[in-house]
């Protein structure tokens, strides 16, 4: 259990150019949990998210994931259990087929073959993308990229799930297969997005970030409540907590009671 | 510049497969031994990117015309001869299989020509010379130019004599040269701005991008040199092969490259028409005759007195029945597409 | 701009060729591989002057187009497309060499007609092969084939790479091209310096990118090895395929055939 915690210390990162990336990063995710990364373009929220699998090494200050800080001797071991979604799926989907792709990173775990096979099917069976198992990744739109992109990362089966903007360029529709797919997923999940209204479906929790800096970490319907905060981090309500504009009713998730329904 | 299929005998295509392959085989091992495995999909995506440049162009003023990037001098300035070699050859490929370009038989020819020259001697013998590490935009233009001339001079030379080889065209080695050269040096000046023009924003915008390279630039170790020096062995190695062909040729055919040079030195003896075709007829004959097709006789009996006799080798005499046959296997290959296409429509049916 | 995309689709098209199911792209690919060299090596160690024992070759591509119902109109004008280069070269030949070769009663054909004629065969034939080769096997069956067959891994590699991003950086080169042309009014803007920043920027973009890729192998436990090894069957249905189509290309190479087909009907007459 306790190799599922997340958890970084007084986190610092430089860009080699000068730019500062982020600046003094602590906090805590345990088991299970469910976070959004919320802030402006530029805010460091990618930053961050590189640093959780060891693509970057802080400059100052630690992260552990487990019951390790993460340092070179133990990347192997850590990107074992984290599993990254980058933001273009065409940066991750390098292969000639979907199921060269998915089968990328067990081979790599060095599985047996049947054992890749298996994990291959079960992966895109998750994501509903068993149909696109010969395809080659240039020929899907861009949900079925994604939905790749997903099966990908499960086929490595991580424990911990790092997503960045999983639900941009994505069709309403599209969107709302991904909300439902990420919300059945019972891995500890750190989600990096600007679509707030995802957030508040998915995460319990929310950190925002604002010029590399935390500036709030608490329950998401606390936050997105205070617009003060929002509209100091460069962000806004989402639109599903905002009054309706056409008939000028407010939407029942203002209201913390009804949170947990969902909208319509 | 991409040689095709069409004009190249199979000694010469498959001597320039051959050596291809050994420097693929070549800087595949240097690549993997190189063990900055970051450079495994830089390698992929900057062909890709090749590919896009290509086809983004620019107007020449005055001209009419439009430039586009080339790309093997700007790879090698980018990975270093090897990597650009490989990705190099893989562009070709793709531009062989897909568009035809240049066809698989003169793939050899078309990586040699366009990838060895500038990865293996322009890159390491001129650019780096001149540049030495210094990054200004005067040294890096300079090198670019001059590199990027002399790479696209070499190819096409070596078009030419690998056209002339293969003794296809009947059009004289002095006059396809002279074609040849003049175009590819005007294709190398727009190929040497780009590729300079292209470094500079680079280095303006992302210097970092070119540091590892400018390391290998200051101070080339004595394994650099080595290594550049087992290339060069690699490649005597093929010239010998080909050197192997040619004299082969040359022997059973003394005079042919003897008329070529006569032929480059006297444009003037085009007035007299009927030397000319006599000898350009020896010449071809003389050609023809290393094809396979005469099992490769090392015929060292007087290929020109020998000339009238030997026309009837070919199809002439028996003329008539030829063209008669002919038509009749056409019309028989296309009776057999005919039964085969009634065939599948009736099982799709 | 116009061509850049038409390339994209073409592509896009061969592959999509390449995806059909007919019993010839079901081959291994090694077998089409080794048997379209074949064929274009015996095409090309014809002499420059034999077209009639040329014509026999032409019920390869034919049989091939109509088994692998490829469209043979879409492949005709993709040759004639790289034509000019061969007929560039190529029509010196007629005026080089005006030896009368044949003599049809009272025309007479020169050696440069008829080694043009040949050739623009040549060309055809070898042209047709390789873009039916690509048509029914698809560029990575063609590169799986030369993996199994002994090239070297990192070039293999280095191929579907290079492929893999074609459609995604044409893509991004043609975006990049319509924003320009869109704003150069008057082929303004389509000078040199303009196409420098444009082609610097789609460089950075890429070397970016290729970073990313590499961040995501790293993710995904790459360390340095590409598994690209899949299963092929060399069974008889290969041999066969070889063997035969070696056989039919052995015997119009070594017997002209279209002469001997012209005697017979000679004597007959």
């Amino acid at each position: 259990m306790s190799h599922h915690i997340v958890q970084a210390d007084n986190l610092n990162y430089t860009y080699p150019d000068g730019t500062i990336g982020i600046n003094n990063i602590s906090f805590k995710i345990t088991h299970g949990e469910s976070v959004a990364l919320v802030g402006a373009n530029g805010a460091g929220k990618s930053t961050l998210l590189l640093h959780l699998n060891g693509c970057l090494i802080s400059t100052q200050g630690e992260i552990s994931i487990g019951d390790y800080p993460l340092n070179k001797k133990n990347i192997k071991a850590v990107r074992r259990s984290v599993g990254m979604v980058f933001q273009n799926p065409d940066d991750q989907l390098f292969m000639p087929t979907v199921f060269d792709d998915v089968a990328f990173g067990p081979i790599n775990l060095g599985l047996p073959e049947n054992q890749v096979e298996q994990r291959v099917t079960h992966a895109l069976e998750t994501v509903g993308a068993t149909h696109l198992i010969n395809r080659p990744p240039y020929k899907l739109s861009g949900g079925e990229k994604r939905a790749v992109a997903i099966a990908t990362i499960l086929a490595c089966s991580p424990d911990i799930l790092v997503m960045d903007e999983p639900s941009s360029n994505l069709d309403p529709l599209s969107r709302r297969r991904l909300i439902k797919l990420l919300k059945s997923f019972e891995h500890t999940k750190i989600i990096a997005t600007h679509d707030l209204d995802m957030a508040l479906d998915v995460c319990q929790r929310t950190i925002v970030l604002h010029k590399g800096k935390i500036t709030a970490d608490g329950p998401t319907i606390s936050i997105f409540n205070d617009e003060e905060l929002l509209a100091r981090s460069g962000l806004e309500k989402p639109l599903g907590m905002q009054e309706c504009p056409i008939c000028k009713k407010n939407n029942p998730k203002n209201q913390i009671l009804f949170y947990n329904k969902k909208p319509r | 510049m991409h040689m095709a299929d069409a004009l190249l005998s199979p000694a010469v295509g498959g001597t320039m497969w051959a050596a291809t392959a050994g420097l693929i085989v070549y800087c595949s091992k240097k690549v993997r031994e190189d063990l900055d495995e970051k450079k495994i999909p830089l390698m992929g995506v900057i062909g890709a990117f090749i590919f896009a440049a290509q086809m983004i162009n620019f107007t020449i003023p005055a001209t009419g015309s439009s430039g586009h990037l080339g790309g093997a001098m700007i790879l090698a300035i980018l990975l270093g001869p090897y990597a650009a070699f490989l990705t190099m050859a893989s562009v070709l490929t793709v531009q062989a299989l897909f568009f035809a370009d240049g066809g698989l038989l003169a793939l050899g020819c078309n990586i040699v020509n366009m990838g060895f020259f500038p990865c293996f001697i322009c890159y390491p013998l001129i650019y780096k010379t001149i540049v030495k590490g210094r990054l200004t935009p005067k040294w890096i233009t300079t090198g670019a130019i001059i590199s990027a001339i002399i790479g696209l001079q070499l190819g096409a030379f070596s078009v030419v004599l690998e056209t002339f080889f293969s003794g296809i065209s009947a059009l004289p080695f002095s006059h396809f040269l002279l074609l040849m050269q003049p175009i590819h040096l005007a294709i190398g000046i727009v190929e040497g701005l780009t590729t300079a023009a292209v470094v500079i924003f680079i280095w303006k915008s992302r210097p970092e991008i070119l540091q590892p390279s400018i390391s290998v630039v200051q101070g080339p170790g004595p394994d650099q040199e080595y290594s550049i020096k087992k290339v060069f062995i690699g490649f005597a190695a093929a010239a010998i092969i080909v050197g192997c062909g040619l004299s082969w040729f040359a022997s059973a055919h003394p005079d042919g490259l003897e008329w070529a040079i006569s032929k480059t030195t006297g444009m003037e003896e085009l007035g007299a028409p009927q030397k000319n075709l006599y000898s350009s007829l020896t010449a071809i004959q003389e050609k023809t005759a290393f094809l396979p097709d005469y099992g490769f006789k090392t015929t060292k009996e007087n290929p020109i007195t020998d000339t009238k006799k030997a026309w009837p080798a070919v199809d002439s005499g028996t003329s008539v029945s030829g063209l008669v046959g002919g038509l009749l296997t056409l019309c028989l290959a296309i009776f057999i597409g005919f039964i085969i296409k009634r065939k599948k429509t009736g099982q799709t049916a | 701009m116009n061509t850049i995309e038409k390339n994209l689709f073409d592509i896009r098209y061969m592959d999509t060729l390449a995806s059909k199911n007919t019993s010839l792209h079901r081959l291994d690919p090694r077998a089409k591989l080794i048997t379209t060299l074949m064929f274009i090596a015996m095409v090309v160690s014809l002499g420059k002057y034999e077209i009639s024992r040329m014509i026999p070759f032409i019920i390869y591509p034919m049989v091939m187009i109509i088994s692998a119902e490829l469209p043979f109109l879409y492949l005709l004008k993709k040759m004639i497309l790289v034509a000019p280069f061969a007929i560039l070269i190529g029509i010196f030949n007629p005026l080089m060499d005006t030896t009368p070769l044949v003599h049809l009663g009272s025309v007479s054909i020169t050696g440069g007609w008829i080694s043009f004629f040949s050739i623009m065969m040549r060309f055809s034939l070898t042209v047709s092969a390789a873009l039916i080769l690509i048509s029914m096997t698809g560029f990575n069956g063609v590169c799986m084939a030369l993996e199994k067959m002994g090239v070297p891994q990192p070039f293999v590699v280095q191929l579907m790479f290079l492929y893999r991003y074609l459609f995604v950086l044409i893509e991004e080169g043609a975006k990049m091209l319509r924003a320009r042309s869109l704003r150069s009014f008057d082929s303004k803007g389509l000078g040199f310096k303009y196409f420098i920043s444009l082609l610097g920027q789609l460089l950075l973009q890429t070397l970016d990118r290729a970073q990313r890729i590499h961040l995501a192998m790293c993710c995904r436990g790459f360390d340095g090895h590409i598994p690209i090894n899949r299963p092929m069957k060399f069974g008889y249905k290969e041999i066969r395929f070889v063997l035969i189509w070696s056989f039919i290309f052995i015997l119009t190479r070594s017997y002209n055939l279209p002469v001997k087909i012209g005697e017979i009907i000679a004597g007959i007459l």
